[in-house]
């Protein structure tokens, strides 16, 4: 039993590896590219567009967070004033 | 020969050399730790079954009809080139530790060091023989994965045989000369050009296969391997900068926080 689970395990790791987020991702874009294709569309962009929102998902899953630099999203807040009321 | 052949030789032979590189680390730490003549007899054997599993697949595979092939190849690529590309962009933006072949090295000598000796039929030693026969036959797999994946598609599996024949003879005469794991080799550097070139690969034949016609037809290789380049070299350095250590060339790495995988 354990041998089989070992079995299972590494074509798991094989295929799927990390993030099962990848491999479904890829299996919506091709079945998306047929389906754009024999409905008369041009379908050869789809597969591109898959990369460009799947990997900085499956990274930004990896990081946990998102990719935007920490900086940018702190200069939003501007500093506190050393002449600010510190409360009351 | 052709941009496509060039590129199709580019990717099978920088493909292999990594793995080759892996099964090297393995086959020497068995045979310095151990005893030489198990680890090469369990190298052999292991090419020998290697060359078994060509023998069956690789007429099995010819007959499957292209555009079935592409697609599950296509997708095949594509899952596999992500996997390498999100590692290689993980490690050089210092989000994962690098792959330190002389680390590994150390890792499997310590622990062939560690095992008693016994004897078998096929080998004085068993556990060397082991050793080397899993690493090169789970490294090797993938070799012929990637070669029979690769030359179906193209219609070259011959081109594909001699780009992993190159790749392996030259890293295992490396290896073998300076009796050392190949430390220097850019290991990680060439990662991340895999898996441009999977993940490339992926994407054409994918598309061909899924019924998709590619503007340029097989010119149109020539601009997704660049523009998938481009695309991780810039989440490498977004991704640097998000760590807060600036700078963008995916080759330097730098201490970080780890992630798991």
């Amino acid at each position: 039993m354990s041998k089989l689970r070992a079995f299972g395990a590494f074509w798991y790791d094989f295929v799927i590896g990390d993030d099962w987020v990848v491999p479904v991702g890829i299996v919506f874009g091709l079945a998306g590219t047929y389906g754009l294709h024999h409905a008369g569309v041009t379908a050869w962009w789809l597969l591109p567009l898959v990369l460009v929102v799947l990997l900085p998902v499956s990274l930004s899953r990896a990081v946990s967070g998102p990719l935007l630099p920490r900086r940018t999203r702190a200069r939003r807040t501007p500093p506190a004033s050393p002449h600010t009321p510190q409360g009351h | 020969m052709s941009a496509a052949g060039s590129a199709l030789f580019i990717a099978v032979f920088l493909a292999c050399a990594v793995e080759a590189v892996e099964a090297t680390t393995i086959v020497l730490a068995a045979g310095t730790a151990r005893d030489w003549r198990s680890a090469g007899i369990g190298t052999a054997a292991a090419l020998m079954v290697l060359g078994v599993i060509v023998a069956v697949l690789g007429p099995a595979v010819s007959h499957i009809p292209l555009t079935a092939l592409r697609v599950v190849v296509g997708a095949l690529l594509l899952v596999f080139g992500l996997q390498w590309l999100r590692k290689a962009i993980l490690r050089a933006s210092g989000h994962k530790a690098l792959h330190d072949e002389a680390k590994l090295y150390a890792e499997h000598l310590a622990e062939a060091k560690g095992q008693q000796a016994r004897r078998s039929l096929l080998a004085p030693d068993w556990y060397g023989f082991t050793l080397a026969f899993k690493g090169v036959l789970l490294e090797g797999l993938e070799v012929v994965f990637i070669v029979l994946t690769f030359g179906a598609n193209a219609k070259n599996v011959g081109l594909a045989a001699i780009a992993a024949g190159c790749a392996t003879v030259l890293v295992a005469a490396a290896g073998f000369a300076v009796k050392a794991p190949l430390a220097r080799v850019p290991e990680n550097t060439m990662k991340f050009v895999v898996g441009i070139m999977l993940t490339s690969f992926g994407i054409f034949w994918g598309g061909e296969g899924a019924g998709a016609n590619w503007p340029g037809s097989d010119a149109a290789l020539l601009v997704i391997i660049p523009a998938v380049a481009l695309f991780c070299i810039g989440l490498t350095a977004l991704l640097r900068r998000s760590t807060g250590g600036g700078g963008s060339a995916p080759k330097v790495p730098q201490p970080a926080r780890q992630v798991a995988g």
